[in-house]
């Protein structure tokens, strides 16, 4: 071998090695803390702001590491960890919507309780903490916490001030009933103020599950699911046919229009296509960066003369739950019991409060915001808490706990769809609804039978 | 070097086959014959609790509205899909066997398609009949036509069969231009003498290219039946309202949507026996017709 050859031999190897070493130290390093895998489904700018409240707890302390990943959608994300758990492979914390609560919930063996949790590792925790339409959401009849809340939501109006002036309604007065949207929507599209009067996303969450909660008639038998797992759908009442017949008569005179299934309606919102919307109190952050107009909130609307209405909403959004895995040590159950302690301090609830729009789920929370002065100088901040707060909850407005209830949300959306296209009258729709989704909740009952 | 009619080595063969095999055993194999023992049973999304409930799986899909409503989309997509993609990839090879300035550009632009996976392919033509932000979508709407396939389940299927044919048409384009150019010139300089280029095309060119047409009508029906999902899922996601919903795209919603496994399980389990049966069918039938 000629020198220069030599040379460069050594040196190839020399980097080789250095290479191997780098890329070797940061993983020894890690090996020393405590890994939790943590998979969550919310997207930009959300999904960002979630991470960085991880990255904070990583910070706060050196045992532990919280490892966060975007996993896709919410369903998206129940399905990758359903799969995983099936291969053993379960991530320590997933996040789960709120839909997917009673799957969760009958999936005895494969989710380890946080009441349970807590109390095993030593971490002081307190449910009385919560919000009780938070609590009463992700816990037992008997009080006992199974999940962790974390990002809760409920469903304002949201609605496009310059429109509303375009249109020569008074922008400081926004609608308080159903008549009065439509009439807004009308004048608006009359006016061209916007392209669209009214949209809504999440329709089976905004027109059916908080519908049913704000004019106290029930989604489902036994207090829409929460008290057994015999519920049946309720759906289909006078009032929700009235409601959905509204709905049709505004999509076909143009004041409403169908933005899409699940959160596709929000960008109808943000581009100023569409001046009012039904959605999630959490698309704050959205509607700050994207909305290129003066907008306002207030509370979702009733149709006059109602009894007993308007009634608090019920919470949307997601919880935490712990997966175990046939690898599970209790240093991880101990880490995740550690995170758990951290997420649930009031100021780090009110600053994942402040800077995405959920609402603060603990009242220690909303009253360290309020001792900010944050809903003075941000006002209409603190309407979700309020609306989610109105009244007394009802056993109509505890909130819902219907097994797969992401099959049933399809089917709404489907029947929904067919109505709109002229396909099928609205009692017609809502029959369909009421029958497809028994037979949902049947074989759901079945197939969780303890 | 003497040519050997025997090969000698008796381990290599078995060697070379393998990574093949266990590939094809892996991805094939096993997951169908877990989707046949799934289909017999019941269980929740975790596998904590199972039932043996023999055949009532099958009963229940078979007895379903929507599913029979699923095999009738399935069927007018993938009849309009084969038509479309066979028809409009005939007449390009046609055109692209003259003698004509660029042909050779045509050649290649027309095979571009091929190489785009089927979710970009759907996402490119989102962003052309999207509408609100798609070109044409918004100029239909502005000419008055309601163009919105995400509430009316018509345009919705005549967009992803129009979607999903685009893609075909190039891999059908290739195969029919090769065969085009295997017909030996002096058949058709023979018949040219009595015959225009219609008639010719009828009786001589179209009978010889009869190997290739079975062949890709084989090809194009499985890619119809399974390989259009990505279309569908970017495009449309089965609605609305179960419009563009074939018979994959319900296996996929009854399994990961809506974790139903038994009930997904029996639908592949039923799809994969249709699609084998057509094809047998094929082979028997059709190809008696094919002239090689």
């Amino acid at each position: 071998m000629t020198r220069n050859f030599r040379l460069s031999r050594i040196a190839l190897l020399a980097a080789g090695i250095a290479l191997i070493v780098s890329l070797a130290a940061p993983g020894v390093e890690a090996q020393q803390k405590v890994q939790v895998e943590f998979w969550h489904g919310l997207s930009q700018p959300e999904g960002g702001i979630l991470e960085k409240v991880v990255s904070d707890f990583n910070a706060s302390q050196g045992k532990y590491q919280v490892n966060a990943t975007f996993k896709g959608s919410y369903p998206e994300t129940m399905v990758a960890a359903i799969a995983a758990f099936r291969a053993g492979n379960a991530p320590q914390i997933v996040q789960m919507f709120e839909v997917g609560t009673a799957i969760m919930m009958a999936a005895k063996g494969a989710v380890k309780p946080v009441y349970e949790l807590m109390k095993e590792a030593g971490v002081p925790f307190d449910p009385k903490a919560y919000v009780s339409a938070v609590r009463a959401y992700y816990s037992t009849s008997d009080g006992r916490m199974l999940s962790m809340p974390f990002n809760s939501s409920t469903p304002i109006t949201w609605y496009n001030k310059d429109a509303f002036k375009k249109a020569g309604l008074d922008s400081e007065k926004p609608p308080k009933t159903w008549e009065e949207t439509r009439e807004a929507a009308k004048k608006i599209k009359a006016a061209n103020a916007a392209a669209c009067g009214y949209t809504m996303a999440w329709p089976t969450w905004t027109q059916f599950e908080n519908f049913s909660a704000i004019h106290n008639v029930p989604l489902a038998t036994k207090a829409n699911g929460l008290d057994g797992l015999d519920a049946e759908l309720k759906v289909n009442s006078p009032l929700h046919v009235k409601h959905l017949q509204t709905l049709m008569d505004m999509h076909k005179e143009g004041s409403f229009k169908y933005g899409g299934r699940d959160g596709a309606g929000n960008s109808l919102f943000t581009s100023g296509e569409c001046a009012i919307i039904h959605a999630s109190s959490g698309m704050r952050a959205r509607v700050v960066s994207e909305a290129k107009f003066n907008w306002g909130v207030t509370m979702l609307p009733y149709y006059k003369g109602t009894p007993g209405a308007p009634k608090n909403s019920i919470i949307g959004g997601a919880s935490f739950w712990v997966m175990t895995s046939p690898r599970r040590t209790p240093e991880e159950y101990k880490a995740v019991a550690e995170f758990f302690g951290y997420l649930a301090r009031p100021e780090v609830d009110a600053k994942w409060h402040m800077d995405t729009g959920y609402v603060p789920i603990t009242l220690a929370g909303f009253a360290l915001a309020s001792g900010q002065g944050y809903y003075i100088k941000n006002p209409g901040t603190d309407l979700a808490f309020r609306q989610l707060t109105l009244t007394e909850p009802t056993a109509n407005s505890r909130g819902l706990r219907l097994g797969n209830m992401p099959e049933i949300r399809v089917v709404m959306q489907e029947e929904m769809e067919k109505a709109f296209q002229g396909q099928q009258t609205a009692k017609q729709a809502l029959d369909s609804t009421v029958q497809r989704g028994n037979t949902i909740l049947r074989n759901f009952e079945r197939t969780n039978r303890q | 070097m003497r040519r050997r009619v025997i090969f000698p080595n008796k381990v290599l063969p078995y060697l070379l086959l393998a990574p093949q095999l266990a590939i094809t055993l892996v991805f094939f194999f096993w997951p169908a014959v877990q989707a046949i023992y799934w289909s017999v049973l019941i269980q929740d999304p975790f596998g904590l609790r199972t039932e043996f409930v023999w055949l009532e799986n099958f009963r229940t899909i078979l007895t379903d509205p929507l599913y029979l409503g699923s095999i009738q989309v399935t069927v007018i997509f993938s009849l309009a899909v084969a038509a479309l993609a066979m028809g409009f990839a005939l007449l390009f090879a046609v055109m692209a066997d003259m003698k004509i300035r660029g042909v050779r550009a045509y050649r290649t632009l027309l095979m571009w398609p091929y190489a785009v996976a089927p979710a970009v392919a759907a996402s490119l033509w989102l962003f052309i009949f999207h509408p609100s932000i798609g070109i044409i979508g918004r100029k239909l709407n502005d000419m008055g036509i309601l163009w919105d396939y995400k509430l009316n389940g018509t345009q919705a299927l005549l967009l992803v069969i129009l979607a999903s044919a685009w893609k075909q048409v190039s891999y059908n384009f290739l195969f029919f231009l090769a065969g085009l150019q295997a017909i030996p010139k002096s058949l058709v300089e023979a018949a040219s003498m009595d015959a225009g280029p219609a008639r010719r095309f009828r009786s001589i060119i179209f009978p010889l290219l009869s190997p290739t047409t079975f062949f890709l009508l084989v090809v194009n029906m499985v890619y119809a039946f399974f390989d259009t999902f990505g279309v569908i899922h970017a495009l449309t996601g089965g609605g609305p309202a179960k419009a563009t919903e074939t018979l994959i795209y319900k296996v996929y919603t009854d399994g990961v949507v809506n974790i139903d496994l038994g009930s997904s399980s029996a639908q592949s389990v039923i799809l994969m026996v249709v699609v084998i049966t057509l094809t047998a069918l094929q082979f028997r039938f059709i190809e008696r017709k094919v002239h090689y």
